[in-house]
This record gives structure tokens, sequence and C-alpha cells, in this order.
């Protein structure tokens, strides 16, 4: 680390560039304790009165440290408890996704020539789309790992229509979410190939919607630094780190509304929407929505979820991996909110309409 | 967040997975077989802090590349991992939540003498789908964490975990018998006792909860892995 900090030198000659994937202004933060005066907002010549970041977190740290017994004695009522556990929980779970699908988007940035998915992909797009939907089948993980695949996908060239495709398939119907439905549903082995229709045919289905309806305009591709007048090892490692800082982020936001969501909502609630075909469904697609469960593990709520009839329970398991909190969250980060808030609705109700109509013709 | 700012963010990350990873921390939070990822994931995020700092050095100044605040936020499961550590979930969720047993596929032969030792899931799948049938007439071992209900009635509880605690689900027995007078939720016990044909009703789930009659209740310290991973596979 340079004795004068990251800041110095840069920021007094010439006024910092505003990132243009800077998202406009983070309404969904939720206040952070370092979040206050932090530099990156302050241009040229105010830099010098604010507090390095470094530094800041230093402070922080030590901060934090030296407070540690009356912090733990606020967080030691049950339900702080038990959000800061599950908070805990679904950070260390979905970051080895995460980290997982960032190293193999910056591998198709940087190492992939955008001619490759021009050859591998059919050159009309409403064929290209289901292509990239059944893709969605081979890449093993949660849907943490799509977001920024498919972001990587489209800043190669993929068309849009496609690669959402992708994003909406991958999670759902790969080899290890099937598996792990079956092995949930022992005694109904028709909800795995259910699950796989309806989660293929929303995909897909969105994908042609896109193609018809989306506007470019709405669609925010990260546009960050030209990487082709780097290295490719500096590339590479500048793509992860961008990936995982800003999709990091976003996760954090998901993480603690369902945090907030499992330690507060009551289960009787639930009961109370299971006597209802109509609201069961409902019920079910909303809290898919709410509580953000990796979809590795969905299957096994789902199947606990007893008083449900099957159909309901598909459309939890359909909903889940396209559209949740920290989807949501990470969407707007990675595409734009003006995307984030067109797609996810679309998304939602198209998702609960196919499962339901699924649900009924298989089940 | 400048580039430095960034890679000791990432540092920290990485350091607190590889910490979480190393000891039985990350049990508290997901399922055991996670553990190779959870390592991985901080030696990627370690890596990638040092490449920042070492391409960071060789960047002609100029293009300074901020990060959006949000990114601040990743401090955050830092701060609540190294400084707060929540314990594994507890009563608080059990009593929450209702018991989540469901009839197991089939009921595999126990040893034929000597106490036996069950699990919490094991049991009440016996007891309740089985009527019992391998458990009557046997000195019983079950270990678990106390949950009190609202009226106060005393369970044996383990929660079960499918991927990390954010799907957790308990699984119940009601205490009856030799119960101790006072007991506090979150003790783990093992308990020594018998099989009795009574049952009741989760009152928040109305699923099946089978008694267990104590006759002896030992504190013992939280297992290694305070949840109950055989239950579902």
């Amino acid at each position: 680390m340079r004795t004068t900090g990251g800041t110095g030198p840069v920021a007094t000659t010439k006024p910092a560039p505003r990132e243009t994937d800077e998202p406009p202004e983070n309404e969904l933060t939720a206040p952070s304790p370092a979040d206050g005066p932090e530099p990156s907002s302050g241009d040229g010549p105010e830099d010098g009165r604010h507090l390095n970041p470094p530094l800041l977190l230093t402070l922080v740290l030590l901060t934090a440290v030296m407070l540690q017994d009356p912090i733990r004695g606020a967080l030691s009522a049950p339900v702080m408890q038990s959000w800061m556990t599950v908070f805990v929980a679904v950070m260390v779970q979905a970051l080895p996704f995460l980290v997982l699908g960032v190293l193999l988007s910056a591998a198709i940035a940087v190492f992939v020539p955008p001619s490759f998915f021009a050859r591998a992909l059919p050159k009309r797009p409403a064929l290209a789309v289901p292509v990239a939907g059944a893709a969605g089948a081979v890449l093993p993980g949660c849907e943490c790992a799509s977001v920024p695949v498919a972001g990587a996908l489209v800043r190669r060239g993929v068309t849009p229509a496609a690669a959402l495709a992708f994003l909406l398939s991958a999670p759902a119907i790969n080899p290890i979410v099937l598996t792990a439905t079956a092995v949930a549903f022992p005694g109904d082995p028709e909800m795995v190939l259910a699950r796989f229709v309806a989660s293929l045919l929303v995909a897909c289905a969105m994908g042609w919607l896109w193609h018809r309806l989306g506007r470019t305009d709405w669609l925010r591709p990260p546009a960050r630094a030209s990487y082709e007048d780097q290295g490719k090892g500096a590339a590479f490692w500048g793509s992860v780190r961008h990936d995982v800082m800003h999709a990091g982020g976003f996760l954090v936001v998901g993480a603690m509304a369902a945090a907030t969501l499992k330690a507060v909502v009551p289960q009787e609630w639930l009961s109370a929407a299971a006597g209802n075909p109509v609201v069961s469904i409902l019920a079910l697609a909303a809290l898919a929505v709410l509580l953000s469960i990796c979809s590795e593990a969905d299957a096994f709520v789902a199947a606990s979820l007893t008083q449900f009839s099957l159909t309901a329970r598909l459309t939890f398991l359909v909903v889940g991996p396209m559209i949740d909190l920290k989807l949501f969250a990470m969407q707007a980060g990675t595409f734009g909110r003006a995307f984030a808030l067109r797609f996810a609705p679309a998304t939602f109700a198209l998702a609960v309409v196919v499962s339901a109509l699924t649900g009924t013709v298989l089940l | 967040m400048n580039r430095v700012a960034q890679s000791a963010l990432l540092f920290l990350l990485g350091a607190t997975l590889l910490h979480a990873g190393t000891t039985d921390l990350y049990l508290r939070y997901v399922k055991a077989g996670l553990r190779p990822l959870v390592l991985l994931a901080g030696v990627v995020l370690i890596a990638t802090a040092a490449a920042t700092l070492w391409y960071e050095r060789r960047r002609t100044p100029g293009h300074e590349h901020h990060e959006p605040r949000i990114s601040w936020l990743l401090a955050l499961p830092v701060l609540a991992l190294i400084l707060v550590a929540p314990p594994a979930l507890g009563s608080y969720s059990a009593s929450h939540t209702g018991t989540a047993l469901t009839k197991p596929f089939g009921f595999p032969d126990l040893p034929a003498d000597g106490p036996l030792r069950l699990g919490v899931a094991d049991y009440a799948g016996r007891a309740v789908y089985d009527d019992g049938r391998s458990l009557r007439d046997r000195e019983l071992k079950i270990t678990g964490f106390v949950t009190l209900d609202r009226a106060g009635a005393p369970y044996l509880v383990r929660m079960g975990l499918n991927c990390c605690a954010a799907d957790a689900q308990p699984v119940k027995i009601a205490l009856t018998g030799d119960v101790p007078p006072v007991l506090s939720p979150d003790t783990w016990l093992e308990i020594t006792g018998r099989y009795t044909p009574r049952r009741t009703k989760d009152p928040v789930n109305d699923g099946p909860i089978p008694y267990l009659e104590v006759t002896r209740a030992k504190p013992v310290p939280t297992p290694h892995d305070p949840y109950d991973e055989t239950w579902n596979t």
C-alpha cells in the first residue's frame, strides 16, 4: 500500500471520473456503519477533507472491537440472535456459489471470444432463446452464480433475450437441483418433471417476451472499463473484484431482507392460507420471493409444507429460483433498476400462471 | 470505495470465511458438506485481494475505478462473524416453527441389547409412524436442546438442516415423566427414558409430536455439529 493512501495522487490532480456503471442513487442501500463519509462520491478538490476508505475501515473495525461487550449485549435478544444466524448463514452459504459464478463469468469475459457465442447460438433470437434456456441445465449452481454469468453473456454480445432465458432456467433445471427435488419428494417423482417443464417454459416465455417487448435502454449492461488495453491477468482479476464487490453488496441486502422475514413472519399465517387452492398458490409464490432460499435447498422446504397442495408447492419451486428478494437486488445491481422493476413482476406473474397450469396437468 | 479499500475488504471477507471453515464455526450456519466450497471461496477472495493490490501498484494513474457504496455492506457479514459469531438456531426458532417430522423411508433394525442411542428425528419417526414397535421396553438415550412452548411445556428438539440455517426445521419430542423441575431453553440434555404411546400435536402446524418418558436428564455440552444432518438424506 502506498503511504499516500488510495485516493491521493489521482484525485488531487484531476477530478475522479464518475463511474458509468454506478447505480444512480442506491435507494436499496440500507445504512451501513461506514456509509456516510464515503469519499468516492466527492469529486476533486474536496477529497482532502474526507477520510480515506482504508482508514475508515480500520476505525470501524477498532471501534467495533472496543465496543464488543455492549454490542453483544444488545444482540443477545432471541429475535436478534435468530436474525443474525440466518443472515450469516445465507451469506456463508451463498458466497461460495457467488464466487464460483464470478470466476466463470470472468473467464467468459476474458478468455472466450465473442465469436464463440455467435457460432454456438442460432442467429435468430427466437431460436436462440430455447437453446440458451436448455443450456442452463449445464451450470451446476444456484441463482447467485447465474446472475454474473448472464451479465457476462450480455457483454459478450449474446442477445439479451437468450441471456435472460439462461438466467432464469439455470438455477432451476440443473442436475443438482433436480436431484435434490427427487430426494425431497420420494413419493412424487412427477414433481421433478413438473419442475423441469414449468421452469423451462417460463424461462423461454420470458426470453421471447423480452425479444418482442423489451427495449435496450431498459437494460444497463455494465459498461465497464474495457479490458482490451490490459493484460489477460489484470482483466480477469479486475472482473472478479468488480463482480464480487458489486453483486456481494446486493447479496447482503437480500440476505438481510430474507433474515428479517424468517425471524418475524409467524408460521401460523401459512396454515391459514393453505385452505383455499388459489390463495395457497399465491401464498407460496409470495413466500418463495420473501424467503430467498437457495434453489439447491428449496425443495426440502417445499416438502415440509405438507399442508399445501402439490401444485402450490410446485409454484414455490418455480418462482423461488427465478425471482426473490436476493435475486431482485442482484439483478438491479447487474442490469439496472429500470430493468429489474419491469422484469421481476413479469417473471413472477408468468411463473405463477405457468406453474399453476403445469401442476393441473402433470400433478 | 477505492481499490485499496476494496482489497482490504476482500481480504477480510476471505479471511473470515477461512476462519469459519477451518474451525467448527461454519457448522452453526451451513451443512458440513459445504466446507470445501467455503474454504475455496476464502482462498479465491484472498487471491483477488492480492491481485488487486498487485495490479494497483503497476497501474498507470488516471483510471481511478470506484465501486458503488453498496459494496461497503460486505463489511457487515465480516463484523457479524468475527465479533458476534451468532449461535446455531435454538429454542426461539424451534418454538416459532412447526415440527417437520415426515414419514421415514424405512425402519432399519436397531442393535439388540444395551441402552439405545437414537437421534431426535429417528425416535420421533419410529414412535409416530412405526407405533414404537422397535422401541418398547428398551432404555433409550436421546440428545437435543430444550424448548418450552407458550404454556411452559418442555420439548426436546433437534434442528434439521438441508443446506443452510435459513432452511433449518425442528423435530420435536414432548417430555413427560421425571422431568427436571427447572429447565431453561437452549440447554442441551442427554435424556435417558422409555417409549410411551402418548402423542400430542404441535400448536404451530398440527404436526405429530410423540412423548418420551424421562427417567434421567443429564446436561451435556453443545455437540460438535448442532444440527441433525442425517435427517432427510
